[in-house]
């Protein structure tokens, strides 16, 4: 028997393979794609709002504000305000404290998330301590702003919203920027 | 005596195939070097059966421990590692080179092609496992221990804290993936370019359909497998943060991303299962499959469907109400085309004149207790309830319902069924059924109270627990160690069909119907060198 030639099967299967390969990390960008577009997870923009909305409304929530220390972050990590009831539309400003509790250098990167994640894209931040990294000495304490404000369009349902923020300690990868820092 | 045998086999070799050129090569080089596909589905077979009974002694020892509350035998940190490992090593080690086995034997004989498609491809892919396995087992010898973060490797369990072994893990999971592409890849062109005329893709036999799809769930998924140990390589050495949240990343990304390879996974582990029990139950109910294209049709849409309920693994992670329900109804939905399967089984064997040979007794026991496995996976589906269920017993009784009297019962009578026709004698049937019945009773003596506990809220992968689950504990550490020894007459009986002469017939089966079974006993070296006739 004169067997049909592989070849053409044989390389339609390997693209595939390829294909399937770059398929895997494709999901990484449509992974937060997706997140983005949906408000799902409650991931949270880490660029200012490009514009305030300059709607506004009468209709008040309440915001809730929460500090968590990543794993053993030896810092102290709190917010000024436990909450703060907003008019929707309007800048409100806050701001949450550290104090770098060890006898070493440190950088901090905070990350957000919001609770509803329904929430999350309706929750514009002006400014934020979480778009940069956060570098303390040993002993020293800031107080750290954030200007953020609620769009109007944010359905009915949603009374209270959480943001909270949690501390990771980075100082390790920012080893390069402290040298030339220093 | 056995080199007489096998001279006596041989002999009879030449007069049956006139031009039979060459038979097996001598020697060790045999078996490096072969691309026969007979050869390289034997050494899948005990590698697999090498693996299953390594894997199965780790199940002994975390059965040994949990035998009674409190820590009796390992360190915590070795009992995860244990863990671990025997999940590891059940899934890429057992199961799939059982199946591939399987495939490399029979798919050419069934479809009557001379061999594989693509031989020397074949032998690769067959050689790389023992490397990829001796790699993952040396991990356990390493400073730190080996992998220890369950058989998921979970981020950031698997990176910002894993031994440093986790390296040479990843290594191996390339390895197997590897194979396990280069193996499907043989198998699609093999199917989709050797049939001889007539054998059309409607009259494949539905071990060799349900391979064909599973072939393609391979490829589709384990380059996605291969991306994912790959992020975890760049998180762990070269900086990046793919599932770091410090850095920008995403832990629950890697779920995401683990359980698209992860699901479609169990049913790569689940559709040959289904072809062997569906070529087995019409031999033994002495009558034709009940709706052989329904079959067809609700393996492929079980396919399809393995796609995209891959979150309801991850319904306490924190998904929205929306995607809940989507994953919780989309899962229930794979019920519908398994029903159909179940209920096409048992419309085989409605009024079949059926006998109990041991290859039918593990298909019967398979779709009952495959069928169990099922219900408790539409319990875990319900979404409100698995917040109650997940990471519980009950999980751990659900996927090895599926997969113990599952996966390796229906591997099991696969091998029964075939071994007259690779050996060319009989097994011992009375020891045939007295395994399938000791397995039997010590499966569900094992599984079944793992269900009870897990209700009750017993977490899974912990060397101790609390007193109120000791009684059911003990009993299925009995019921392990019965299953595990029991094991030993299959293996005693394998090496005396392959030993001890008792002539099979060509046929094999009274009600036997196919092509690999209109070739002599033993199957000669080289089969269907010339095209079969289909009709
Ligand atoms: C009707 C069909 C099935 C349904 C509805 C189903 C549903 C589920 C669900 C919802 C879970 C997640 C439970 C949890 O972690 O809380 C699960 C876990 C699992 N299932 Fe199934 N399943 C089905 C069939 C199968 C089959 C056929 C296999 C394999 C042969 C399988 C293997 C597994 C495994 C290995 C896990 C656990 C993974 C882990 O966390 O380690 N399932 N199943
Ligand atoms: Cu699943």
């Amino acid at each position: 028997m004169a067997p049909k030639s592989h070849k053409k099967l044989l390389t339609q299967l390997l693209l595939g393979t390829a294909a399937m390969f770059g398929f895997g990390f494709a999901l990484v960008p449509l992974y937060d794609v997706f997140c983005d577009i949906t408000g799902i997870n409650g991931k949270v923009d880490l660029t200012p709002a490009k514009y305030s909305s300059t709607e506004t409304s009468n209709r008040e929530v309440k915001i809730q504000f929460i500090a968590v220390n990543n794993e053993s972050m030896p810092w102290s990590f709190k917010p000024t305000q436990a909450s703060l009831r907003v008019k929707l539309g309007k800048t409100y400003q806050t701001a949450y404290w550290a104090k770098n509790l060890t006898a070493n250098y440190m950088v901090a990167q905070a990350v957000p998330s919001v609770a509803p994640s329904e929430a999350a894209q309706y929750l514009q931040k002006v400014d934020c301590f979480c778009f940069n990294r956060q570098p303390l000495n040993a002993g020293e304490q800031r107080e750290m702003g954030l200007a953020f404000n609620v769009l109007a369009g944010m359905p009915e349902h949603i009374k209270t919203i959480t943001l909270s923020y949690t501390l990771f300690d980075i100082t390790a990868t920012s080893a390069k920027d402290v040298a030339s820092n220093n | 005596m056995s080199t007489g045998t096998e001279q006596l086999v041989e002999s009879e070799l030449d007069t049956q195939e006139a031009h039979a050129h060459h038979g097996p090569a001598k020697g060790i080089s045999r078996w490096f070097l072969t691309t026969n596909h007979k050869d390289i589905g034997s050494m899948y077979l005990w590698f697999s059966l090498v693996m299953f009974m390594t894997g199965g002694c780790m199940a002994l020892l975390i059965r040994a421990e949990l035998f009674q509350p409190g820590l009796q035998f390992l360190e915590p940190a070795f009992f995860n590692q244990m863990t671990t490992m025997h999940g590891l090593i059940m899934v890429f080690g057992a199961v799939m080179p059982a199946f591939v086995g399987l495939a490399n034997w029979m798919i050419p004989m069934m479809i009557g092609a001379p061999d594989m498609a693509l031989p020397r491809l074949n032998n690769w892919s067959f050689w790389i496992l023992p490397f990829a396995f001796s790699i993952m087992l040396m991990t356990l010898f390493m400073e730190g221990g080996g992998p220890n973060f369950g058989w998921t490797f979970y981020a950031p369990l698997s990176t910002t804290f894993a031994p440093p072994s986790v390296t040479y893990f990843i290594f191996a999971v390339h390895m197997m993936g590897i194979s396990s592409i280069m193996g499907a890849i043989n198998v699609i062109v093999t199917i989709l370019n050797m049939r001889p005329p007539g054998m059309i893709m409607m009259k494949l036999p539905l071990f060799v359909w349900t391979w064909l799809i599973t072939a393609f769930l391979l490829i589709l998924v384990m380059p996605v497998l291969a991306g994912v140990v790959t992020m975890m390589l760049m998180d762990i050495h070269f900086g990046t943060s793919f599932f770091n949240a410090a850095g920008g990343g995403d832990p629950v990304l890697f779920q995401h991303i683990f359980w698209f390879f992860g699901h479609p996974e169990v049913y790569i582990m689940i559709l040959p299962a289904f072809g062997i029990v569906s070529e087995i139950i019409p031999t033994f109910a002495r009558k034709k499959l009940f709706g052989y294209s329904s079959m067809v049709y609700a393996t492929s849409s079980i396919a399809f469907l393995s796609f995209i309920v891959w979150a309801h693994h991850m319904f306490t992670v924190g998904i929205p109400l929306m995607g809940e329900l989507f994953f919780m109804f989309a899962t229930m939905l794979i019920a519908v085309p398994t029903g159909v399967k179940v209920f096409n089984w048992v419309a085989t064997m409605f009024r079949g004149s059926m006998t109990f040979e041991t290859p039918m007794l593990f298909a019967i026991a398979f779709v009952v207790l495959f069928s169990i496995g099922g219900f408790s996976g539409l319990m875990l589906a319900i979404a409100p309830a698995d917040f109650q269920y997940h990471d519980t017993y009950f999980v751990v009784a659900h996927f090895h319902y599926v997969l113990v009297p599952g996966s390796i019962f229906s591997i099991m009578a696969g091998v029964y069924y075939w071994l007259p026709k690779w050996t060319g004698n009989y097994y011992d049937e009375k020891m045939g059924r007295l395994h399938f019945w000791l397995s039997f009773v010590g499966i569900n003596i094992t599984f079944f109270p793992m269900h009870f506990v897990g209700l009750a809220g017993m977490p899974r992968r912990v060397p101790d627990y609390a007193l109120q689950f000791a009684d059911f504990n003990a009993v299925s550490s009995v019921g392990a160690f019965l299953f595990g020894f029991s094991q030993l007459l299959f293996i005693y009986n394998v090496v005396c069909c392959i030993r001890k002469r008792n002539q099979a017939t060509d046929r094999v089966w009274e009600g036997a119907h196919g092509l690999e079974w209109s070739v002599p006993s033993p199957a000669p070296y080289h089969t269907f060198t010339k095209p079969p006739k289909v009709d």
